[in-house]
């Protein structure tokens, strides 16, 4: 079994799915896409229990040269295997929300759904500089149709925002990368992660890099094209771009930004933690006001990547593994929050905050659950987030205790927007008749949500399930990255105790 | 015979393109469809005829043409995409009354005269090349004689190439002036000696600008929008393939053959050009509605991409110019394909924008088709066309060129907006009527197998072909 290569089925399950999607009619794409979701996260569990965390670093490892220099060279470590399994997870979630929400041109949205399964994937398991851009990049194309053909109201505008924004950060990246082949002679990204690069270079390197992930991640002040993206997007796609897309960006500091240009890091740590700091606060007050239930979580993303950029690039243990946590379970709630966004907004078709109140009422089970997302997203102990802020709390405080001051202060304004919100949905009085009729949950979405309930207190309570695999990954990538790691402030200082003598009967 | 055995490309073409013309002399109108096929048999002879050209030298006539694998690299790709034109075109006038047999025999010519322009290695041969192909163009252009945009197009592409042709013959005897010969080894001889004086500067220069008139690089590229507009579709096609390959293959040699060692003298040239089609180029395509005009400034921006590995410079950097013009042409072929399948409920050509809304609903595989070539024209991965920019890049860096690079890349960015335009129209807008049936099996099938090629499976291609435009840049040097 061992001998197949599973990363390439990976890919190529969803891609062949998608494909057959378009030769069938609505009913019959909505069950093939099913299924082939189904089968990647089938593979992505297989890949889980079969990956050995203390075996080699790059483990099912595929090469095959195609010629002139190009490589379809796959394998995962562990951080890529957590977000493969994520991604995995939230697929067939994915499928389900469309599942009676899009009714026009469905084989066709399936397979683009699909066909960015099959990138992200790629994108994820990718072991050549070239292989990995062609997917990174790739992922663009169906998600701009996806926003552009089932989006709301603006969603050609949102459209274009989100391919350009993307497209200037990332051809800016392939500049960077094709420097690094010319001087290191190689495309493998696991040698170009040992790779020493000239210290000035790697500055521009590591900005070259910043440009596409700090868009992609996103990191304020680029992230304006997110808020839009979410908004118009469909439900599903929100869910996928929130959930794994983002992660794109985080993985991308992971696998790129810190172990190829240690040095360029450092030196940006001070410009970094500033970015973050201001993501954490000002686009928390942002989400705040926001009077659209999608453009308030979509902010609230923006400061939750803050926790991934802060832990990154303190550059310890502790900040690395929160942020690592903090995407998946980010992943997880993010996804889930759009998914409760969606429930109602099929009901009312309306995401205008003001229009609902007192959903506890007659929609006891999603409030509920929309109660666990909620609580989830703050960070409250015993639920996914909470792991994840903590470490990456700990870890920027050996680093910069202003960091990690602007962090906690992240947290409390995450309690106050999200209670807010809860509370403007979910209770109060019922203001509207219409929003007062809805009928709860039904068994489709309990389906949806209930797992990624169960995926968010698992987390929370034993995320060692998570922390294993990645714990010698982590250990590799300190161990690179090391002699550029910020000093701290909050270092202890051993204490100069003054003894003052008093001599007596000298004077 | 044996010296001629070089040349048996341009002789079937030569040869059969005259007794072409007799045939479509006396048949007239009824020999169209017999004129059509002998003149795509006779091109594909002539691609086959390619092989086993010899790897280096090939000198022949004392330096007066090359039979080299470089240039038969270049004819490789223009000679099908010529049959293509003329397939393209079968289809397409076959309610026209005015169309004859003349439109192959035409295009058979304009492909002798490309050929000797990939293959010229001395400045007369360069001429005569050009001449032949462009007098062919001009009457393809014009070639619905009583149609006013065609006319237009005809008159319009002669005057701007006559005035062309006259600065590039004003370059080339300042050129023979100052050194007394005209082959390109000879110039590289005399370019070699030190700094060029003024009076050989004068002349590269003028030289370039006739190049960059026929390849409709910035700032000679005036004319491409009028004339893509108003010639006929399927000439459309063609103008805006193979032509634009043998001018920017010429160029190509040219450059590393003739000034040579003064390779400051033309690069900044080159630069100036590469990096002003880019973004113009992009940047005018913005507010166009028609597609053959938004196509014009595709290949404008396209060339400066091209123009970018001839700046490079060396194996590498020609090696990726002939990497990017051959991707290139099988996308622009693709496109101008789909174009020829617009007609609205009547089977009238239709050419505007607007008139692809909604076309993902109406007509699904020719939308998919059509967005493969626009995304792959803007170099979005995973679409074959990001490959050959990404190897023009590379070049780009390797000899040290980064900024240029770096701008040539941000003119991607800008680009990618009106392609994602055309991809918004067909995907995003209402449908619009639908257009008439077209029943073409074989143009169907090329839209096809064009799509298949820039699509991911054309990453296949890349060993091959990478290895084969390695070997035919090698030639040059």
């Amino acid at each position: 079994m061992s001998g197949l290569p599973w990363l390439s089925l990976l890919i190529a399950v969803p891609l062949l799915a998608g494909v057959l999607c378009l030769f069938a009619k609505a009913e019959g794409a909505r069950w093939i896409a099913l299924i082939g979701t189904l089968l990647d996260f089938a593979i992505g569990i297989y890949l889980w229990t079969q990956y050995d965390p203390d075996g080699a670093q790059w483990q099912f490892v595929e090469k095959m040269a195609l010629g002139g220099g190009v490589n379809w060279a796959l394998g995962i470590d562990g951080i890529a295997l957590l977000l493969i399994v994520l991604t995995a997870f939230l697929m067939p979630i994915c499928i389900g929300a469309s599942w009676r929400s899009i009714e026009k041109r469905v084989p066709e949205y399936m397979a683009y759904f699909l066909l960015m399964e099959a990138l992200i994937m790629g994108s994820f398991a990718a072991q050549d500089l070239f292989l990995f851009y062609i997917f990174f990049e790739g992922g663009l194309i169906p998600m701009y149709l996806i926003i552009g053909v089932w989006g709301g109201a603006e969603r050609i505008k949102a459209s274009y925002k989100f391919f350009l924004y993307t497209l200037f950060g990332s051809v800016l990246m392939l500049i960077a990368m094709l420097y690094m082949a010319t001087t290191a002679h190689t495309t493998s990204i696991p040698a170009l992660m040992a790779y020493d690069f000239a210290k000035g270079a790697q500055s521009w390197l590591f900005l070259a890099f910043l440009a596409s992930f700090a868009v992609k991640l996103p990191m304020w002040p680029v992230h304006t094209w997110l808020p839009d993206a979410h908004v118009q997007a469909p439900t599903a796609g929100s869910v996928i771009l929130a959930g794994v897309l983002l992660k794109l960006g985080g993985y991308g500091f992971i696998r790129f930004s810190l172990p190829m240009f240690p040095d360029g890091s450092h030196q940006f740590i001070p410009l970094l933690f500033g970015l973050s700091a201001v993501a954490a606060i000002y686009t928390s007050l942002v989400a705040l006001v926001q009077t659209d239930m999608k453009k308030l979580i979509a902010y609230s993303s923006v400061a939750h990547m803050a926790f991934v950029t802060f832990g990154l690039f303190a550059m310890n243990r502790q900040g690395i593994e929160g942020a690592m946590l903090v995407m998946l379970g980010h992943g997880l709630v993010s996804g889930a929050l759009f998914l409760c966004v969606g429930v109602v907004y099929d009901r009312l078709h309306t995401r205008d905050i003001a229009r609902y109140g007192g959903l506890s009422d007659n929609m006891p089970g999603y409030a509920l659950l929309f109660m666990v997302f909620t609580m989830a997203s703050i960070g409250l102990p015993g639920t996914s987030n909470f792991p994840g802020e903590f470490l990456s709390m700990v870890g920027t405080y050996h680093a910069s205790t202003w960091a990690a001051i602007a962090a906690c202060f992240s947290t409390i304004l995450a309690a106050a927007y999200m209670l807010y919100l809860y509370w403007r949905i979910c209770f109060g009085t019922q203001r509207n008749a219409d929003a007062a009729a809805m009928p709860d949950l039904s068994s489709r979405e309990w389906w949806l949500l209930a797992p990624i309930a169960v995926g968010v207190f698992w987390m929370g309570i034993y995320p060692e399930s998570f922390i294993r695999p990645m714990r010698n990954d982590v250990g590799r990538l300190l161990a690179r990255i090391e002699r550029a790691a910020p000093a701290g402030d909050s270092a202890l200082q051993p204490g100069k105790p003054q003894v003052r003598v008093h001599q007596r009967g000298n004077e | 015979m044996g010296r001629f055995a070089p040349l048996l490309p341009e002789l079937i073409l030569s040869i059969g393109g005259t007794i072409l013309m007799m045939v479509a002399a006396f048949t007239g109108r009824r020999g169209s469809g017999a004129t059509t096929w002998l003149a795509v048999a006779l091109l594909l002879a002539a691609t086959l005829a390619l092989i086993g050209a010899p790897s280096h030298g090939g000198l022949l006539f004392d330096g007066f043409v090359a039979a080299d694998l470089f240039a038969s690299f270049g004819k490789a790709i223009m000679f099908p995409a010529a049959a293509i034109a003329i397939i393209a075109a079968h289809g397409w006038f076959e309610r026209d009354a005015e169309h004859s047999s003349e439109y192959a025999v035409l295009i058979v010519f304009a492909a002798v005269g490309m050929s000797v322009m990939v293959s010229a290695t001395s400045l007369v041969a360069l001429y005569v090349g050009l001449e032949l192909q462009s007098l062919a163009a001009y009457v393809l252009a014009s070639y619905r004689r009583t149609d006013e945009r065609s006319a237009e197009a005809g008159l319009k592409y002669f005057v701007l190439g006559a005035l062309a042709s006259g600065i590039l013959l004003y370059g080339i005897s300042l050129l023979y002036g100052f050194t007394g010969t005209m082959s390109f080894n000879g110039l590289a001889a005399a370019f070699g000696r030190g700094a060029p004086s003024l009076g050989l500067l004068f002349g590269l220069v003028f030289v370039l600008a006739g190049l960059a008139f026929k390849a409709s690089a910035v700032p000679f590229h005036m004319w491409t929008p009028d004339v893509y507009e108003g010639a006929p579709t399927p000439v459309t096609a063609f103008f805006a393939t193979a032509p634009k390959v043998a001018a920017v293959l010429l160029a190509t040699r040219l450059c590393v053959e003739g000034p040579g060692p003064a390779t400051d003298a033309w690069r900044q040239i080159v630069i100036f050009a590469a990096l002003a089609s880019i973004f113009l180029g992009a940047i005018a395509a913005y507010g166009q509605t028609n597609i053959k005009r938004l196509l014009a400034y595709s290949s404008i921006n396209n060339v400066g991409f091209a123009l970018i590995g001839l700046a490079a410079g060396g194996a590498r950097g020609a090696s990726s110019v002939l990497f990017y013009m051959a991707v290139y042409i099988v996308m622009t072929l693709g496109a101008f394909l789909v174009v020829l399948w617009m007609r609205d409920a009547e089977g009238r050509p239709v050419e505007s924008i607007a008139s692809l809304s909604g076309l993902s609903q109406t007509r699904p595989g020719l939308a998919a088709a059509f967005a493969i070539f626009m995304f792959s024209l803007a170099g979005i991965p995973p679409l074959f066309g990001f490959w050959p920019k990404l190897v023009v890049f590379n070049a780009a860096i390797a000899s040290g060129y980064v900024s240029l690079a770096v701008a040539g890349i941000l003119g991607t960015v800008i680009g990618a907006y009106y392609y994602l335009k055309i991809v918004k129209v067909m995907y995003m807008d209402e449908p619009a009527p639908a257009y008439g049936r077209v029943r073409q099996p074989i143009q169907g099938f090329l839209i096809l197998l064009a799509a298949l090629a820039v699509s991911p499976l054309g990453y296949l291609l890349i060993g091959p072909l990478g290895s084969l435009t390695d070997k035919a840049a090698g030639s040059l040097f």
